[in-house]
């Protein structure tokens, strides 16, 4: 099992389940010689939400920076064990660049980049080389439409994206997150800066999106994973106490006392 | 909820807080009203000591599109500044040539890429270099640069144009540098952050999302070495030449307005048209200056609010 990634890398095949989108072996992280995440495995399906719950400092966005391989640029930041995504491990990759433009990332706090609504959509797609006009036009449109934001907008496509309002901007960064027909959809914490109707919205984007890609959510809402996530995982304190179906997980049917805690809001 | 008479006094008491609140208050407005005073006690000041010659004996057209400055011309002297107001932007033109890049490019650098011991160490060099005094810079022109132009252009003198814009943008480079890289710190990581997660590589990062966040900034930086260069006088005096001409190359040795002010005010009379033409040139520099800043400011404030 373990082996798999280095030699998917060697040969290029896609030899793990095709219906796996991301595989995780053994993953620990830290950060100098402060430990963030232990050994952590866990599989994503392709075209599930997968919910990540767990209270602060339990390793959730650690885990997301692995992913898209954003530890490069975080200093101190030391990654071990395996994250293939379709089958092809991650560092295996030597075109940085590319894997990032395969993942999408949302953060907590909404960003805006300084420049117009469609330059901040159209900013991936031009960076993978895309100059024709009509071709952008088409996928701003799209993008937009898909992060239900683009009767709010399309009157004024040109002005500062920075200058929407807090839950606009992170559906602006939903549709870029979007623009590069990302197979993986990471969102870490999304609604902590976005009013409850917002939220809504976004979640009902989500559901939408799942038809077309994998989600990972990271939330510290209990009832938000409940309401999208297909599975959910809990970490606590960088352990990944358990991986269950949701339903499964509401229901009771857990295997650690420590998940069932959480989930009914007794700690954390 | 109602305060009982003894909380009530306690409100209303002024306390020492109170006291030290009202002193701050006072000393920070006079603090900010002072810079105004100054400004306009400045210009009242140029401008009533030029102000008689500019109603009385003064040619605008001659001014502006005379090049002879020849005010001690004992039968016929004229005040035109054509040669001097080209003198002083050719000189700041090619300085901005020489220090734009350099400073975006240092600002870029410490700012972006350098990490740790490098980047601290730049730092305090690229301010040691913005502290090195003007006469230095003038004298580096004069006894080092001189030579050198007129060895490696094979011209007969090497103070000119070229020489005094050389020197100048060297001495307008580190402290644009400073003030670019902190309009480059100034943009928040999260906008790097969200680049990089999108697939964007490091030149891809800076070039369309760091740049232009940091755009006002780097506009001041620059602007700020535009008035550097318009106000520079002792080294621009030393590396230009300081004859008057209308240049035609680089090669050409021009006149500053600042250094002609610097070099002639000391020997004129009080109040004789000669002085108050040295002044008009002061007002005449002020008034550039001022609107060198306007520009600035609403590029700025049209960029924010677009």
């Amino acid at each position: 099992m373990v082996e798999h990634g280095a030699e998917n890398a060697s040969t290029g095949e896609n030899r793990a389940n095709p219906t796996r989108m991301l595989e995780v072996r053994n993953l620990s992280i830290s950060y100098g010689s402060k430990s963030a995440l232990r050994d952590v495995t866990l599989d994503v399906r392709e075209n599930e939400i997968f919910g990540i719950i767990g209270p602060a400092n339990s390793g959730k966005t650690s885990f997301l920076r692995a992913l898209n391989r954003m530890d490069v640029f975080t200093p101190g930041m030391n990654v071990e064990g395996e994250v293939l995504v379709s089958g092809k491990d991650v560092r295996s990759w030597r075109n940085l660049y590319a894997l990032r433009r395969r993942i999408g990332v949302v953060f907590p706090l909404p960003v805006g980049l300084p420049m117009s609504v469609y330059d901040n959509v159209a900013l991936a797609p031009r960076l993978s080389g895309i100059k024709k006009k009509a071709v952008l036009d088409v996928i701003v449109e799209k993008c937009l439409q898909r992060a239900a934001l683009w009767d709010e907008v399309k009157d004024r496509l040109h002005s500062l994206g920075s200058l929407l309002s807090g839950g606009q901007q992170q559906r602006l960064t939903i549709a870029r997150a979007l623009s590069q027909d990302p197979d993986l959809l990471l969102l870490d914490e999304f609604s902590i800066a976005v009013d409850p109707v917002t939220t809504m919205r976004i979640e009902d984007i989500l559901k939408e999106l799942r038809k077309e890609t994998t989600i990972v959510l990271v939330t510290n809402l209990v009832q938000q994973a409940r309401r999208l996530a297909d599975r959910t995982a809990f970490f606590l304190m960088g352990e990944c106490v358990e991986v269950a179906e949701t339903e499964d997980l509401f229901a009771g049917g857990v295997q650690d006392q420590r998940t069932r805690e959480y989930v009914e809001g007794r700690f954390g | 909820m109602r305060a009982s008479p003894a909380d009530q006094t306690i409100l209303d008491r002024r306390n020492l807080d109170w006291y030290i609140d009202k002193v701050v208050q006072v000393l920070v407005f006079v603090g900010g009203i002072s810079a105004i005073i100054f400004i306009i006690g400045i210009f009242v000041f140029i401008t009533r000591e030029g102000i008689g010659f500019i109603f009385s004996s003064w040619d605008p057209i001659e001014f502006f599109t005379s090049p002879r400055w020849a005010p001690t011309s004992s039968h016929n002297p004229t005040y035109g500044a054509l040669a001097l107001i080209l003198g002083t932007a050719s000189v700041t033109g090619l300085a901005m040539i020489v220090a734009v890049p350099f400073s975006l490019g240092a600002a870029i650098y410490i700012g972006e890429f350098a990490s740790g011991k490098t980047r601290e160490s730049l730092k305090v060099l690229v301010e040691l270099l913005a502290a090195i005094p003007s006469v230095v810079w003038g004298f580096i022109g004069l006894s080092i640069l001189n030579p050198l132009i007129i060895q490696w252009f094979n011209v007969p003198i090497g103070l000119n144009v070229l020489n005094a814009g050389v020197i100048l943008g060297l001495m307008a480079a580190p402290i644009m540098t400073t003030i670019a890289e902190d309009a480059l710190k100034a943009v928040p990581d999260t906008y790097r952050e969200a680049a990089e997660a999108m697939g964007a590589a490091r030149w891809q990062v800076i070039f369309k999302v760091v740049l232009p966040a940091a755009k006002p900034g780097l506009l001041a930086a620059v602007l700020l070495g535009v008035g550097r260069g318009f106000g520079e006088t002792m080294a621009v005096l030393m590396a230009s030449g300081h004859s008057i001409n209308i240049p035609t190359s680089i090669f050409d040795s021009v006149r500053a307005l600042t250094a002609t002010i610097a070099a002639e005010l000391g020997e004129t009379a009080h109040g004789s048209d000669h002085y108050q033409a040295l002044f008009v040139l002061g007002i005449f520099l002020f008034l550039i200056t001022f609107l060198i800043n306007l520009t600035a400011d609403l590029v700025v404030r049209g960029i924010r609010n677009r």
